[in-house]
């Protein structure tokens, strides 16, 4: 059983995983990075991309997710998040406060505008996708090892 | 207006199905429709980040119940003081209800909401952050320090279950079995 | 009225995490009692005929919707999930335990 279920889900699921999960990751690097000029931002875009880890995950069994993003990297990509975010919010001191917006603020309506938000956004993107995968992998194992003992 | 009745309705209906039915996996699907329902309504309602955000937490703690609740369903016991138990809870809920509808007369009249704060971010959002989503604007930048303690909260969810569903034993595994 | 609709869906959630015994149970009483919060904070926001908050190139600021409920309605959807995936792990590790859901059996089970 246990076998079986590591080898992941019919040949269907395996062909469409392999031909969407490309692009459910690229809608979730789109919505984060145009999180200040249209509606999203960092924390939807996070939980896109760890949908994306996910559904690989759940198609073709544990072995070959982890191939891609191992636990530990998980972990440590989550507090590499946190850490860019507070660093951010702490180069505002060059300017004066906490959590100062130090760059310039440049033309409205572009990409490459209002300051340190793109870079918040990221950063909270990063956080939030490896964090939740984190605790989707913490559940998953711990079924199998449950399994295991009976 | 009807629109979101409609909607409203059809949630409250789907959290019924999902509080009363037996089968725990069907009960967790009806939870879903609840949270569809409820992105529906949030983007009648003119709030396209919170319904996007809705939608995917919805599909995203689908799959955590549907994996917590997987071939483990149990006979529903309903033995015990139930009568009592009911009218207690009933009785609660109304008491609770007739002291939120006196409530009801203090809050703004829907749909003519009192903007005092929020009008001051429109007037100048735009110039001080440069950002054209006025919710971003007011989450990374007005108020980021919600933002930040809402980091540190996940942060330690994440430890949290870590810590939880870490395997049990680990030092009972170095030393032998004796300990067991 | 419709402030009336959100509280039967919040008295629902209560309902199901006093009345319930399922663990399980229990969880999804909190999720439909943090949903019936989440839609009060927008419906407090809400302005007849507004748009949303989202400025546009070529278009005047006026009758918009107050966008600082609905920020503060994003911060607990996140925080939310994170509560959820803890009372799951809880739950997981109870069964392990007892080798049940049921609450009042957990209680007799003690020692």
């Amino acid at each position: 059983m246990n076998n079986e279920k590591d080898k992941g889900m019919s040949l269907i699921v395996k062909t469409v995983t392999r031909l969407t999960a490309g692009p459910i990751f690229l809608y979730g690097i789109y919505i984060l990075s145009h999180g200040h000029v249209s509606p999203g931002g960092g924390f939807v875009g996070g939980v896109i991309i760890a949908l994306a880890f996910i559904q690989l995950m759940l198609a073709y069994g544990k072995e070959s997710a982890f191939k891609k993003l191992p636990r530990a990297a998980a972990s440590f990509i989550e507090n590499l998040g946190a850490l860019m975010f507070l660093a951010l919010a702490g180069l505002g001191f060059t300017g004066g406060y906490f959590l100062l917006n130090f760059i310039g603020k440049g033309e409205p309506f572009r990409l490459f505008s209002a300051g340190i938000m793109p870079l918040y956004n990221i950063a909270i993107g990063v956080k939030v996708g490896a964090g939740l995968f984190a605790i989707f992998i913490a559940l998953i194992l711990l079924r199998i090892n449950r399994e295991d003992d009976r | 207006m009807l629109d979101l009745y409609i909607l409203l309705i059809f949630i409250i209906v789907a959290a019924a199905i999902a509080v009363e039915t037996k089968d725990l996996l069907s009960s967790v699907i009806a939870l879903g429709a609840t949270g569809l329902g409820l992105s529906l309504t949030f983007l009648v309602l003119k709030a396209p980040d919170v319904a996007i955000t809705q939608l995917i937490v919805e599909i995203l703690s689908l799959i955590i119940l549907i994996r917590a609740t997987m071939k483990e369903d149990l006979p529903f016991s309903t033995s015990g003081r139930w009568l009592v138990n009911t009218v207690i809870t009933v009785c609660f809920i109304f008491v609770f209800i007739f002291t939120a509808v006196k409530c009801f007369k203090e809050l703004p009249q829907f749909g003519y909401p009192t903007i005092k704060t929020s009008s001051a971010y429109l007037k100048e959002g735009l110039k001080d952050t440069g950002a054209t989503n006025l919710v971003s604007a007011v989450i990374l930048d007005f108020r980021a320090y919600d933002t930040l303690g809402e980091a540190a909260v996940l942060f330690t969810a994440v430890i949290g279950v870590l810590t939880i569903l870490r395997r049990k034993g680990r030092k009972n595994e170095e030393t032998g079995l004796d300990n067991e | 009225m419709i402030y009336l609709l959100c509280l039967i869906l919040f008295c629902l959630g209560i309902y199901c995490i006093v009345r319930k015994r399922n663990i399980i149970k229990i969880i999804i009483g909190t999720i439909i009692a943090q949903y019936a919060v989440n839609l009060f904070f927008i419906i407090l926001g809400y302005r007849r005929e507004g748009r949303s908050a989202i400025l546009s190139p070529n278009a005047r600021i006026e009758n918009m919707v107050d966008m600082l409920p609905q920020a503060l309605a994003l911060t607990s959807i996140i925080i939310g999930l994170a509560f959820t995936s803890i009372l799951i792990a809880l739950a997981l590790r109870i069964y392990e335990k007892y080798k049940t859901f049921d609450v009042t059996k957990i209680k007799e089970l003690q020692g």
